[in-house]
């Protein structure tokens, strides 16, 4: 199998997207799989799909904490999840959500809301001396942005976490778990 | 045809061909207990419900159906956790019905509420909380599949009473109806991958068949014994394993690993080739892994994809059934040209394998060298292995043995000869002190033909001698040998060989309890043994009783340890053969 891996935050991640049945407990039997085995989720994000029975979790994963294909391998005899893909992360394309608020008096306020509309995003609340911004993009992206936010002064930021699909035209690159061979 | 939800559950069960259920009702599974009256199904009444789980877990071990126990909530529910953990480690087939507050209740603190769902997650295949009455039948039939096929497992199903109580109309999926979609079952191997591994078989010079309990619960053992004609490789079975091959075939090597024979340990060490069958490279079994089996290859067969490579890098991975690989692995052996009778069709690539003769004769003269050894004199303290190989001896060669966790356990599995699978019952991956006396009453209602034997210590004996209650009551003649040496033994042996023997609360006395009055109170009879000259006629008294159980308490020598030995974390290399015969035994 391959072993893709991106180098974020100094340590090797891979993008795990997982098909699971819309039940309930599910998360929590994915959650208790990875802290019962000693694996690291790095980043999770929840989402229904366009079929009401089942949602998808993007899931990345620290491979330093373990062997991925032990990792895959464990999580798909969960009962509940239907199809693993591993996302290698140049055939995928990322997002993610950045919400922060940051001091901004006076000038400060147009130097923030220029710093984020190069980044594609805005202000989306203004206080007397605080504003709001989202950004929306690569986690990459959002790491930039969050360092160039940084020296105004972050009161309060949250990050959702990656969703990743494939790209168009790479699908092939998707490695549904269960056509792997021993 | 309306049902309530609890009728609707008894049917699925005798749908399932249920024919037995261990348990002890309460109030949130008193629903369930109502039409139980009128089923076929026979109830067992347990004193604990960790009682009712062992039991289930003995039944399925010799039957290979799965066990069925029943539980109230919140404490019933708890108490059942023991088995479902000890059955999960040993891929044991255990269906687990257990009643939940109602579901209006679910959330609010109610009276003897627990989320078992939530606490079995891990130490179950799977398991269900049903809110709907409907889906009873469905989920029965689901849990069922799910505990029985693949690798087998335990599974829990949640009941609230008002699910139970509620009226539905009456169905009984078919396959198809089935709502599983995220759960696969392995294919039929990869004919390229058996091939592959059929060819390093032929070309191993010391392969080792290394047999695990896999073999059994996919019913293997009959086209194991082809393999090992086809391919004449030696067998190792491990603890899980006692039974798959018999131990008087010179080809059979006996348990490998901590406690295991100076042979099977070693041929392991040494060996070029080892066909992991159903086996999972437990760390009892390969010591200190970075050291373990050096110059073997792997071909590892497992029906659980994520055992492959967990442990140890095969070099050929199948997944399958275990029985489904094995047969594959001979039809591939029989078309390299090896024959059963070991002589090879001429001109084929068997023709040219390496001989074995060599390995063989090596296997011979460690065997010789290094055989199981112990001393009982006369008028000396009773070995507990002599009682072990004189209960052998004296009982039907198919007689069921079963064991708890300690020294008795492992000197159980050395010293018992083993002819035949399901005829072992024991607690390997999770090593659950009191799992004997209930597992052995659960065995003797799946096999009421046959002997049933639990061997057990004196701790273990302790913590669910109250199922022998249960046994009497329930006209179970299963029979216990207490291997009474007056201490938490196998703990005790640590202290003495790790700890400078600074032995630190494990002494329990010979004589507290009084064994003897305490399974006479219990409606046993029940017998004390002191000296070797008692050991044959009160094993052949207790042989001859069955219309009750029985208990014999045999006094054994505190001192004694259980070799050969591994220590914890050591290389299989580093076996401790304990002191030479004449040396003693302290
Ligand atoms: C439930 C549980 N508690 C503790 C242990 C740790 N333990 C393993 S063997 C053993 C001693 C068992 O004593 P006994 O039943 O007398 O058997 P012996 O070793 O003396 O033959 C203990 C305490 C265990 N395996 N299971
Ligand atoms: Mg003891």
């Amino acid at each position: 199998m391959s072993t893709s891996a991106t180098v974020h935050g100094g340590s090797r991640h891979h993008i795990l997207s997982v098909l699971v049945e819309n039940k309930a407990g599910v998360l929590a039997r994915v959650a208790s799989l990875f802290s019962r085995r000693g694996y690291n989720i790095f980043s999770l994000a929840v989402a229904p799909t366009d079929d009401e029975r089942f949602s998808r979790l993007t899931i990345v994963v620290d491979v330093e904490s373990a062997p991925l294909e032990q990792i895959i391998r464990q999580l798909d005899k969960l009962v509940n999840v239907v199809q693993i893909s591993e996302l290698a992360p140049e055939a995928a394309i990322e997002r993610e959500l950045l919400l922060a608020t940051v001091r901004a008096e006076g000038p400060a306020r147009v130097e923030v809301a220029t710093l984020v509309a190069i980044f594609q995003g805005s202000v989306i609340d203004v206080g007397p001396d605080q504003v709001t911004v989202a950004v929306t993009g690569t986690p990459e992206a959002l790491d930039s942005a969050e360092d160039l936010l940084r020296p105004f002064g972050i009161v309060e930021l949250q990050r959702t976490g990656r969703v990743a699909l494939p790209r168009l035209g790479a699908r092939r690159r998707l490695t549904p778990v269960a056509d792997r061979s021993a | 045809m309306e049902l309530t939800g609890a009728q609707a559950l008894i049917k699925s069960l005798e749908m399932e061909g249920v024919e037995v259920v261990f348990g002890l009702p309460g109030g949130a599974i008193l629903p369930v207990y109502d039409p139980l009256l009128d089923s076929s199904i026979r109830h067992v009444l347990v004193r604990h419900e960790q009682g009712a789980g062992h039991a289930a877990e003995g039944y399925a071990q010799v039957t290979g159906r799965p066990g069925v126990a029943m539980v109230t909530s919140g404490p019933g529910a708890t108490n059942i956790v023991t088995p479902l953990m000890d059955a999960m480690m040993d891929s044991v087939p255990l269906v687990v019905v257990s009643g939940q507050v109602p579901t209006t209740a679910i959330g609010t603190d109610a009276f003897q509420e627990t989320a078992i769902t939530s606490i079995t997650m891990g130490i179950t295949k799977h398991n269900w909380l049903v809110t709907d009455p409907a889906d009873l039948p469905r989920v029965v039939a689901e849990a069922f599949h799910v505990a029985t096929s693949g690798r087998p497992g335990p599974v829990l199903v949640d009941v609230p009473k008002d699910v139970s109580n509620a009226r539905t109309s009456w169905y009984w999926p078919s396959a198809d109806d089935l709502d599983l979609p995220g759960y696969r079952l392995p294919r039929a191997p990869e004919p390229g991958l058996v091939r592959r591994a059929a060819e390093l078989l032929l070309g191993a010079e010391r392969p080792v068949l290394y047999v695990g309990g896999g073999v059994i619960k996919a019913e293997a053992s009959e086209a194991l014994r082809r393999l090992v004609d086809l391919s004449g490789a030696p067998v190792v079975t491990t603890l899980m394993a006692r039974g798959a091959f018999p131990d008087d075939d010179p080809r059979c090597l006996g348990m490998p690993g901590m406690h295991g024979t100076w042979t099977a340990t070693t041929a392991m060490q040494r060996a070029d080739l080892l066909v992991a069958l159903g086996s999972r490279f437990d760390d009892r079994v390969t010591g200190k892994v970075a050291t373990f089996a050096p110059g073997a290859k792997v071909v590892h067969v497992d029906v659980d994809p994520a055992e492959i490579g967990k442990v140890r890098r095969a070099d050929v991975g199948i997944v399958a059934d275990c029985k489904v690989a094995i047969e594959a692995l001979c039809e591939a052996l029989e078309e390299l040209g090896s024959t059963p009778e070991g002589r090879a069709r001429p001109g084929t690539p068997a023709a040219s394998r390496p001989d074995l003769g060599p390995w063989h004769a090596q296997l011979a003269k460690w065997r010789q060298a290094h055989p199981l050894r112990y001393e009982q004199t006369q008028g000396g303290p009773l070995k507990p292995q002599f009682v072990v190989e004189t209960l052998r001896e004296l009982s039907p060669p198919d007689t069921v043995v079963v064991t708890g966790v300690g020294q008795h356990q492992m000197w159980a599995s050395q010293y018992w000869r083993f002819a035949e699978p399901r005829t072992w019952v024991t607690s390997g991956g999770a090593g659950t002190m009191g799992f004997a006396v209930p597992a052995a009453l659960g065995a003797k209602v799946g096999r009421p033909d046959r002997t049933v034997w639990a061997i057990d210590g004196d701790g273990c004996f302790q913590m669910t001698a109250q199922e022998l209650v249960t046994a009497t009551a329930e006209r179970i003649p299963v029979k216990v040998a207490i291997l009474n040496n007056a201490y938490l033994g196998m703990v005790r042996q640590w202290q003495e060989l790790f700890y400078e023997e600074r032995y630190s609360e494990v002494y329990l006395s010979p004589d507290l309890p009084d064994y003897v009055q305490w399974a006479e109170a219990m409606g046993c009879r029940a017998f004390r043994v002191e000296s070797p000259e008692e050991v044959a006629p009160t094993i052949e008294k207790a042989n001859e009783i069955d219309d009750r159980p029985v208990v014999i308490d045999f006094r054994t020598d505190a001192f004694e340890k259980v070799y050969p030995m591994v220590p914890a974390g050591a290389s299989n290399d580093e076996i401790i053969e304990g002191p030479a015969q004449g040396e003693g035994g302290r």
